[in-house]
């Protein structure tokens, strides 16, 4: 069984049995499409929410927006279908709490909302997430049957 | 605030720079923190550390490893972050060591607060030596804590950097306390823009226009 480790600012994509795993998705966010009827998945740890206002462009796995049509362009060579892909999400947490309304504290909230925005854009349909909080999150996807597996520190495992 | 460049165009005189306010920062803050622990405190020299965006969470033992993370805000003319990390079983002994009894394996309020306050003069002492420096009256935002994994809570500081390009800057000193099994990384995480105020008040801004090519 292949596992990928997909890290910040990263995406990947892996057939069945394969797994992808990001660790460490804090204000983060951890996004995967998966193709249940091929089996075939995809992950992206997006850092920040919108490409089009940064002078950075060098690296598009960063940005919600980018990182999702990236993934997808991928997905597609593969030979999946855009319609038979679903959603699910993890991360944009809040680690510290400050008193204040600093961008780059409530950075998880924007980073939550763009992905959301950029997968509705896309027609893809979210059909699981485990959002915000103040907790940290690694997320394994298992494309074997599209299973996804949150670890913290503070809430222990979930599935999604 | 000044101009913003990436990162990775610091030049080596620039880097030696900001190596040298971390030396001394941390010099006095470890001063700070033998006095109020009454150890001695060891401390390594400090490194900037250019790392890229990517390696961030694996860094310090891994993304999922739980640690201790305490931050300040630094506010004035080098806006930026001050953190100190350490693993837990540190945070427990450091608060032996205070005289305060650890019955679990979480932190009580009294705890968080005492390791806060540690952090407080910790942090305090280094800006106050940057401040001397520089000319700069750089002030401290409250602490906040957080135990977590360990990239996750360093992956916060990045973005910022992810702004402006693939790289991140710390500036890192670790401190030992003599004799007990106690260690913990003290950060300055300067700001995209501080970067070029803190190189001009040391008086190295030709150096950077050097470089501008």
């Amino acid at each position: 069984m292949t596992i990928i480790r997909v890290k910040m600012a990263d995406l990947n994509v892996i057939e069945s049995p394969g797994v992808l795993i990001t660790s460490g998705l804090g204000s983060c966010i951890g996004v995967t499409l998966y193709d249940g009827k091929k089996r075939i998945g995809g992950m992206a740890h997006v850092m920040l929410p919108d490409s089009t206002t940064m002078r950075s462009q060098t690296n598009l796995a960063k940005y919600a927006d980018t990182a999702l049509e990236l993934l997808l362009e991928k997905l597609s060579k593969l030979g999946v279908e855009r319609r038979r892909l679903k959603a699910k999400m993890a991360g944009g947490a809040q680690m510290f709490n400050f008193d204040s309304d600093n961008d780059l504290m409530r950075i998880g909230a924007r980073n939550t909302e763009a992905v959301k925005k950029k997968l509705e854009e896309c027609g893809i349909p979210l059909i699981a997430e485990d959002t915000g909080g103040s907790h940290g999150r690694t997320m394994e996807f298992y494309t074997e049957n599209g299973l996804v597996i949150i670890k913290s520190v503070k809430m222990g495992d979930s599935e999604l | 605030m000044g101009k913003i460049r990436p990162i990775t165009e610091l030049s080596p005189i620039q880097l030696d720079a900001l190596r040298e306010i971390g030396n001394i920062g941390a010099g006095n803050s470890a001063t700070a923190f033998a006095q109020f622990l009454g150890r001695k405190i060891d401390m390594t020299v400090p490194k900037v550390n250019i790392v890229e965006l990517s390696e961030v969470p694996e860094l310090y033992g891994g993304a999922d490893v739980p640690v201790v993370g305490i931050t300040l805000r630094v506010l004035g003319e080098a806006p930026g972050h001050m953190l100190f990390l350490l693993e837990q079983k540190s945070a427990f002994k450091l608060l032996e060591v205070l005289g305060m009894r650890v019955s679990s394996d979480s932190f009580s309020d009294m705890e968080v607060s005492a390791l806060k306050e540690i952090v407080n003069i910790l942090s305090g002492s280094y800006l106050s030596a940057f401040n001397q420096m520089t000319g700069f009256v750089l002030i401290q935002s409250v602490p906040a804590f957080a135990v977590d994994m360990a990239g996750a809570i360093l992956g916060v500081f990045m973005v910022e950097f992810g702004q402006m390009g693939d790289h991140g800057l710390l500036v890192e000193t670790q401190f030992h306390v003599d004799q007990e099994e106690i260690r913990g990384n003290l950060f300055f995480i300067p700001g995209q823009g501080s970067l070029d105020s803190i190189i001009k008040a040391l008086g190295l801004g030709a150096c950077y226009d050097d470089n501008s090519g």
